[in-house]
């Protein structure tokens, strides 16, 4: 079957196999950015942006992004540069596999939500799973990024 | 006073990680490439009958034991686990065969149709009271050894208190955010393979045993690796293996990258434990002499159990001054996954026991534990469980104060006991605990002989060829920082890429908190050198290999002397609130102080100690992995649960230095130092919370409840 959708703006014809996974669609189209840890939605590494809401990519199957905006982080660059760059200087960088999906999430937040508090963010990224950082140097980078001026 | 090298500089290898643009496993499409999905066993124990395949349609295979060249055995210390089972299986999830080809989806048809019929074994599924046949050697164990410091006898006519202790940790997995993967090819004759590995010289050794090939013909190249914490020491090995038989028979590249549950189900774990302690203590309360019987759950096959074991035997009198001691130790085979490497390698089993004994010892006497910690507490000449001498100034009194002041201890223990009267559940504890830094015992100066190399160019950049890793801890950036340091030059003329064995030579593994203390002062001892014999516009090259410092001595027949050249300390308070119902915890704080030497990078070293805490504190308190009858009961992660952003709080850390001469700019190991001391603090929290005594990690609310209403407290 066929679907069409948007890929960081760009509009997209894709043949697709039923039961095919957003995912496995991404990486055939040659987005290398996503990543791919549990195959159950619960680890959050797979996140993309649909019409701007975080979904995990890994568990959605691709009909469902027909006629939708698929948003990675290829496409949020300048969003991505404000963000990486206060997650650099907060040390909120180790083995990278979650880096991606992690700042899409918080894009997604800071587009979504006025002035969260911290159990609000805390709340936000339940489901962005990070095994090297502990969260600390993620969470002061977020807390730092909620304020800059939009 | 800190080195400048502590200043924090740019993750050298964050832009890729920012942008998506690094490379792991999962994002490289090699032309042609074909996919690759392991048949497993699905019993504990049980001899193979016969295998049922499903007839191939043309460009699947597959792959299984007929088809390795070489040996049909991972190397590692004992050559015991087959890359794919012979005439037996041995733990649940054991790799049969290899089905490949181009199509996923076909691959899982064909997996679901083959037919296998085994004949059942009786199974070794715990490590007491053994009555099946064993798995390996005739006691059942990959290692049994026994270690001895003084005279235990002067310990028991002495003492005016026996306390005796047994302390059960469970399984840990590593759950690295990024699946084992490896990418095999064969071109020309010689085989590459692409991994997500720690240890590209074990890959390069097992792979070359497998295919019977020349050293030359086999190359290992490490992609960008999303984390690891010793879940990717040994088991790529084995994936390495397989996916090059099944690349040399399919004449294309193969990937074999597992997904979650197989990661779960199959590969290394931290070795459960079963420690008994019995501690012989005189009137004035010191401690005499300590018994010690370390009992680890291996799984199935040796791997690097005998490592671990000892390791954990060299802990087993934590930081405490005991001359007097009998240490047993085993390393016990069951028809289970491999037990591995995962940061602290046998010694958060053993610190935990050791930690909670002297808690609990002390409770039993009728004196405060902090006291008789702290009157007990090993210091500068002090000699080590082996007898090695503590050759520099431990700073534990010192760090003790600290995490005291920090944390408020002295006042919340007061306040926490006013407000429990009237039903609030608080605690705090603190624990005290080191690492001893590079491999135990004769492990860098015997078996590794670490070489690095550096290369200059005509353009005056300088190469860092060695054979470890960046998996996250920043070692790209630490590396390329001492070598800019030792010669004075600017950080972007130094290169550092992801280990290619065809390039680098063998530094050793990425491992056991020895890359900056062992490797980086190799580097920084090498860049000396290449400084010396500069020449602007000239190309050069020079080398370094591991030398055993002068005054160290190891035996290891007798495991005496010194184990480690270099020790890292910490102490740990955590504070929790639990709920007076459900016994669910909230972690309300944690405070940390290090002595870690002098850091190569205050911001790196931070982010080690972080994602320590954090894994420590999943350790205690969430993560459980139980195997029933052989079968892991979580095998997805929505079962096996790790701590998210919602479930710490900010952890204070503060670090205090004691340099080590023989480490770069003083540096000594850091990376697994930060799991050991948490999930102790975390239990001593909720033992204090609760007033009972906890001897069994995790701590699981279901129990807490369970003892409460038993009305067991202490």
């Amino acid at each position: 079957m066929n679907i069409s959708f948007r890929i960081n703006g760009t509009n997209k014809n894709v043949d697709i196999k039923p039961g095919e996974l957003l995912y496995d669609v991404l990486k055939s189209i040659g987005i290398s950015s996503v990543k791919k840890a549990c195959e159950t939605s619960s680890c959050g590494v797979c996140t993309v942006l649909l019409d701007g809401r975080p979904i995990a990519s890994c568990s959605y199957l691709a009909a469902k992004a027909h006629g939708h905006e698929i948003t990675t982080i290829e496409g949020v660059s300048r969003e991505a540069e404000i963000l990486g760059s206060l997650m650099n200087s907060e040390g909120a960088i180790q083995c990278g596999f979650c880096t991606p999906g992690f700042m899409l999430t918080v894009i997604a937040m800071k587009r979504e939500l006025q002035n969260p508090d911290e159990q609000a963010i805390k709340n936000y990224l339940v489901s962005n799973l990070c095994r090297c950082s502990g969260y600390e140097g993620q969470l002061r980078a977020v807390k730092l990024y909620m304020e800059v001026p939009q | 006073m800190r080195d400048s090298i502590s200043k924090p500089i740019t993750r050298v290898d964050a832009a890729d990680k920012l942008s998506g643009a690094a490379c792991y496993i999962g994002d490289m499409r090699l032309e042609d490439m074909l996919y690759a999905k392991t048949l497993r066993a699905a019993e504990p124990r049980a001899k193979l009958i016969s295998i049922e395949y499903p007839e191939l349609p043309e460009g699947y295979f597959v792959v299984d034991k007929r088809d390795v060249p070489g040996e049909n055995r991972v190397k590692m210390l004992i050559d015991d686990q087959p890359f794919f089972a012979e005439e037996v299986v041995n733990y649940i999830g054991e790799p049969i065969a290899l089905i490949v080809g181009k199509d996923k989806e076909v691959i899982n048809k064909l997996l679901e149709d083959i037919k296998v019929e085994y004949e059942r074994l009786q199974p070794i599924l715990c490590i007491d009271n053994i009555t099946a046949p064993p798995i390996y050697g005739e006691n059942d164990s990959f290692a049994d050894y026994s270690l001895n410091k003084g005279d235990l006898q002067k310990a028991r006519a002495g003492a005016a208190y026996v306390y005796e202790g047994i302390y059960e940790t469970g399984y840990q997995e590593q759950f690295y955010m990024e699946p084992q993967g490896v990418i095999a090819e064969f071109k020309e004759g010689k085989v590459s393979i692409y991994g997500s590995i720690q240890c590209p010289y074990y890959v390069k050794n097992a792979v070359v045993s497998c295919l019977g090939s020349a050293p030359e013909d086999v190359r290992i190249v490490q992609a960008a690796t999303g984390g690891a914490f010793g879940g990717k020491e040994d088991y790529p090995s084995l994936l390495a293996g397989q996916a090059a038989c099944a690349a040399i028979k399919a004449g294309k590249p193969v990937c074999l990258l597992l997904d979650r549950n197989e990661d779960l189900e199959a590969t290394t774990k931290r070795h459960p434990a079963k420690i008994t302690l019995k501690s012989y203590i005189d009137e004035s309360c010191r401690i005499l002499g300590l018994e010690a019987d370390i009992a680890l759950d291996a799984g199935a096959y040796a791997g690097i159990s005998g490592v671990v074991l000892q390791r954990a035997m060299f802990a087993a009198a934590g930081v405490y001054n005991i001359e007097n001691l009998s240490i047993r130790g085993k390393a016990i085979a069951t028809n289970k996954a491999v037990s591995g490497a995962f940061r602290g390698f046998g010694s958060p089993q053993a610190f935990f026991a050791i930690e909670m004994h002297m808690e609990h010892a002390a409770k039993a006497i009728g004196i405060d534990p902090l006291q008789y910690k702290l009157s007990n507490l090993v210091k500068q000449g002090d000699r080590s469980t082996t007898n090695g001498i503590l050759r520099d100034k431990i700073l534990l009194p010192e760090m003790v104060d600290r995490v005291l002041e920090m944390s408020g201890f002295t006042e919340k223990r007061k306040s926490f006991k006013t407000e429990r009267a009237v039903g609030a559940l608080k605690g705090i504890g603190l624990s005290m605990f080191f690492h001893g830094c590079g491999f135990t015992g004769n492990g860098e100066q015997d078996h590794i002989k670490a070489k690095v190399r550096l290369t200059k160019d005509i353009h005056d950049r300088v190469e860092i060829l060695i054979a470890n890793v960046e998996m996250g801890q920043g070692v790209q950036t630490t590396m390329r920082k001492i070598a800019a340091a030792a010669m004075e030059l600017p950080i972007d003329s130094i290169i550092f890429a992801n280990p290619d064995t065809d390039r680098v030579p063998d530094s050793g593994p990425t491992v056991a908190s020895r890359t900056t203390v062992i490797v980086g002062k190799l580097v920084y001892d090498a860049a000396l050198k290449l400084k010396e014999k500069w020449q602007a516009g000239a190309a050069s090259e020079v080398e370094e290999q591991y030398k055993y410092p002068q005054g160290f001595e190891w035996d290891n027949d007798s495991f005496s002397g010194d184990a480690y050249t270099n020790y890292s300390w910490g102490v740990n308070a955590v504070e929790v609130e639990l709920d007076p119902i459900t016994y669910e915890s909230t972690i309300k704080g944690v405070w940390t102080v290090f002595d870690i030497g002098n850091p190569i990078d205050d911001r790196l070293v931070r982010g080690q100690i972080d994602g320590g805490i954090v894994q420590g504190l999943g350790y205690a308190s969430m993560e459980v992995m139980e195997n029933l009858q052989g079968r892991f009961r979580q095998r997805t992660s929505t079962d096996y649960i790790i701590p998210t952003a919602m479930d710490i709080p900010e952890i204070k850390s503060e670090l205090m230095c004691e340099p080590f001469k023989y480490g770069p700019y003083g540096a000594k190991g850091l990376g697994e130092l930060t799991l050991v001391g948490a999930p102790i603090a975390y239990a001593l929290a909720v033992e204090n919370a609760l007033s009972i005594n906890i001897d069994t990690l995790p701590v699981r609310p279901e129990h807490l409840m369970e003892v409460a209403a038993d009305g067991n407290g202490y």
